[in-house]
């Protein structure tokens, strides 16, 4: 072939760059409004959809023209469904918890009037002299987004959105690399996966470029199954072509023609949106054979997972793509070694690969500079849970919880005591009041018991019990190990034994010790990361709230009122209006009757400590009572019938 | 509750089995396709019948119990036919917390039906999902499509009863068009 006449592979991207420059400009230039309405799955079950319709309807109705753009999360969960609106003449502006009913206010006030309306905004999105903007508010102010750049501002289902905001440019650039030196910048960058383990990337894909076998495979790991960690989802289902880029830029530097892109079964969405955004890559001959007139052949493929929690493990996903039962594997060999059908394999979370595109933009000193020198760059939390700003938060590594809890994600609400941070869902532990200053970053939370894990952070207050928590992580870890080794699949089982006696009011003298020992016999004796995490929230349970353990075996009681065999509900006869029904209509049992002076009592033998009745109670008598052990309630007995 | 049996349920499982035969036929027969093939039936049927998993054990040319243990080690796979209504209740951490547990007993005492299962006239099944991810507003519930967020005992009474009474309008409205014929 004649070389002079070749053109680059990033020569042939230009115009497709110029394409999609053009188009985002026509968009920006347009004078009408333009509409953005977060559509991911949070958003869809705030009601986002009733919203865009109420949108729809409303601009038919008056004649008005505007464009609606579904875009993906913004990673604000507590304010959803957002909804971004671009009115020529004014900033972009942030409205928060829109309803239909808003959604058609905001129509005739603001695109036929000219007001913004002022109390549904809840931000700019740049600066100006009218609105404040969001960076004014702490949760936008101390993130610092690098995965999430470009999540819920750009529609995932159209990729000259993202190649507007500089993607795929810097795949196309590496097309003409060495592999080494892409591999260099990884390596200088620090960037350790982000699965949760926190192995070197670069180590992993070396291991791999360097394998004698020529076939190569590269998988992408996004079977989330932590229950109360979603970043993942939001990711793929924001913007997905980040990560398929970051794919493409492994597969292109170890060598691999074909990378499977691992989606969990609970994800609808997330799999059609990536499917999508995999179909347009490769109409724009960015993916498929001969890329960008390169040599180089990449064909992405999705794989749904079926829902268990033991595919995350990287042996056991190769294990379920070759259609066996999810179990792990030993390791070595690593899969980088002998991987999928026997083949060297990368696997990466979703996380990982979308930190790839952003660092080879810049370069791996960039990323390194930030977080810590251990752990560079940031990390994505769910923060969930009992918390005010409840939401996808994308920070740093390196900044303490406290801040991470309190001042980027308002604190408790309800004027509630915090008690504990669970970290890393059932592989990771509960930290106390105490250890909040323990700056986030793989190392350290793996020294308090927890562990980076996936990055589920589920925060409790004074009303939730450790040992209910323990013991719902356990239930989940035991319910999914899948039975290979002895100590995970019949430990986790006593261990789930001991801790519901214990919630049962039947603890027994010396269950904290048999604990502590199965515990650690459980880490010692099972073979992948779910058996040798799963004791962390017995571990850091026992070893941070200890006087709980002890309140429920020896006094039968549950400080938190949460134990439901430990606490009983009452109502307070002189507090109780005579007359007043409202709690017997709430109760589902029908266990509240009415007493001989006419107020009403529980009948404890029916009662399922819903605490329906209390929230039925009107505040004005606020009667109703919960305490712990059962035996406080009185006994009021029914009146004889007649 | 009252239980109805109705007979047009075997003409819908013979319907089901031979779509299910032509559907392998586009295939392969490789051990990788099993997965696939599995979330297809599912996807399309809502469950895995006894004879499914026969039929794609042939396909495959693998023993049906070799089928049946990755089916029965993926949380994916129902092995009986869901209700009509199917209602999930999300158990994941943040449900948990804010008693998500409360809601599942509740969905169960009023269908008299433990999770996992179907009432016997196929109108209900209960599930309990790990997290669908909208954290911020547990307790979830997910009937049919739509996602039920803050759910509270006395919601779930309404909930049933609202379906009850929209079958018996449905139910008093055949009458009235067959009286009028």
């Amino acid at each position: 072939m004649n070389q002079t006449s070749k053109k680059s592979a990033y020569e042939l991207f230009s115009p497709i760059r110029e394409e999609a420059e053009r188009r985002i400009g026509e968009l920006r230039s347009n004078t009408h409004p333009n509409i953005y309405i977060g559509m991911a799955t949070c958003g869809l079950a705030s009601g986002a959809m009733e919203v865009k319709k109420a949108f729809e309807d409303t601009l038919k109705e008056r004649g008005i023209e505007a464009r609606i753009i579904p875009v993906g999360c913004l990673g604000h969960c507590y304010a959803e469904p957002l909804v971004m609106v671009e009115n020529p003449g004014f900033p972009p502006i942030l409205y928060h918890e829109m309803t239909p009913g808003k959604a058609k206010t905001l129509v005739k006030a603001f695109f036929e009037e000219g007001d913004p309306l002022f109390e549904y905004v809840l931000g700019a999105m740049e600066e100006n002299d009218l609105i404040p903007t969001v960076k004014e508010f702490s949760r936008f102010h101390s993130e610092e987004r690098i995965l999430m750049a470009h999540c819920g501002l750009i529609d995932p289902e159209d990729i000259y959105h993202y190649i507007a905001k500089g993607g795929y440019s810097r795949f196309a650039k590496t097309l003409s690399f060495p592999q080494d030196k892409i591999l260099g910048e990884i390596r200088e960058s620090g960037l350790r996966g982000r699965g949760g383990a926190g192995f070197q990337t670069a180590v992993k894909w070396a291991m791999v470029k360097n394998a004698e076998e020529p076939e190569r495979f590269v998988i992408c790991n996004g079977d989330e199954g932590d229950p109360g960690a979603y970043m993942d989802r939001a990711i793929l289902e924001s913007n997905p072509h980040q990560v398929i880029e970051g794919i493409a830029i492994c597969a292109y530097t170890v060598g691999a023609q074909r990378a499977i892109i691992y989606v969990r079964a609970e994800y609808p969405l997330a799999v059609k949106i990536v499917k999508r955004a995999i179909a347009q890559a490769r109409e724009l001959t960015i993916l498929g054979k001969e890329i960008l007139g390169t040599s180089f052949d990449l064909e992405i493929e999705v794989f749904q997972g079926s829902g268990a929690f033991v595919c995350g493990e990287e042996t056991a996903l190769i294990q379920s793509i070759q259609g066996e039962r999810g179990m792990p594997h030993p390791r070595p060999p690593y899969p980088s070694q002998r991987g999928l059908w026997g083949k060297p394999t990368v696997i990466n979370n979703v996380k990982t690969f979308g930190s790839i595109a952003p660092i080879l933009e810049r370069n791996g000193a960039w990323f390194h500079g930030i977080g810590t020198e251990e752990s560079p760059g940031t990390a994505i939390f769910s923060v969930v849970g009992s918390i005010v700003h409840a939401g996808l938060v994308e920070i740093p590594m390196g900044i303490t919880l406290r801040r991470l809890i309190f001042d980027v994600c308002g604190g408790i609400p309800k004027k509630k005591k915090f008690r504990a941070v669970q970290i890393g869902g059932p592989s990771g532990g509960c930290l106390p009041e105490e250890i909040l200053d323990t700056p986030i970053e793989f190392d350290s939370l793996t020294q308090a018991g927890a562990m980076m894990g996936s990055g589920g952070m589920v925060v409790m207050d004074e009303d939730t019990c450790m040992i209910d928590v323990a013991r719902y992580f356990v239930d989940f870890t035991q319910n999914e190990s899948c039975g290979k080794c002895t100590f995970c699949r019949i430990g986790t089982r006593h261990l789930l034994n001991i801790l519901e006696r214990i919630t049962k009011g039947e603890g027994r003298k010396g269950d904290i010790d048999l604990l502590e020992d199965l515990s650690l016999d459980i880490k010692e004796g099972s073979l992948c990361g779910l058996g040798k995490t799963a004791p962390n929230p017995v571990l850091t349970s026992t070893r941070y709230f200890r006087d709980e353990y002890e309140a429920h075996i020896n006094e039968k009681r549950c400080p938190a009122m949460m134990c439901r065999t430990l606490t009983a509900y009452f109502i307070d006869l002189d507090r109780c209006a005579r007359g007043c029904d409202a709690c017997v209509g709430s109760c589902p049992t029908e266990s509240i009757f009415t007493t001989s002076n006419r107020k009403k009592a529980i009948d404890q033998t029916l009662c399922v400590k819903c605490g329906e009745c209390m929230t039925a109670c009107p505040v004005e008598y606020d009667a109703v009572r919960k305490v712990s052990p059962p035996e406080l309630a009185p006994r009021i007995e029914r009146p004889k019938e007649g | 509750m009252e239980v109805h049996y109705r007979p047009e349920i075997e003409q819908e499982d013979e319907a089901m089995f031979l779509d299910i035969g032509s559907m392998l036929e586009g295939f392969g027969r490789h051990r990788g396709d099993l997965m696939p093939i599995l979330q297809k039936i599912q996807e399309r049927h809502h469950y895995l019948a006894p004879l499914a998993l026969k039929m794609v054990a042939n396909h495959l040319n693998i023993s049906t119990c070799e089928v049946y243990g990755v089916a029965t080690f993926y949380n994916q796979f129902r092995f009986h036919p869901p209700g009509k209504h199917q209602i999930k209740v999300c158990l994941g951490t943040a449900c948990h917390v804010k008693g998500g547990d409360i809601i599942l007993e509740n969905f169960e005492r009023k269908l008299e039906i433990k999770a996992g299962e179907t009432t016997h006239d196929r109108e209900f099944s209960i599930d309990k999902v790990a997290c669908v991810g909208c954290c911020a507003l547990a307790p979830v519930a997910i009937v049919d499509e739509t996602v039920h967020g803050h759910m509270a005992p006395s919601k779930v009474e309404g909930l049933i009863l609202g379906f009850e009474i929209e079958k018996e309008r449905q139910q008093r409205e055949k009458q009235r068009g067959e009286s009028n014929q």
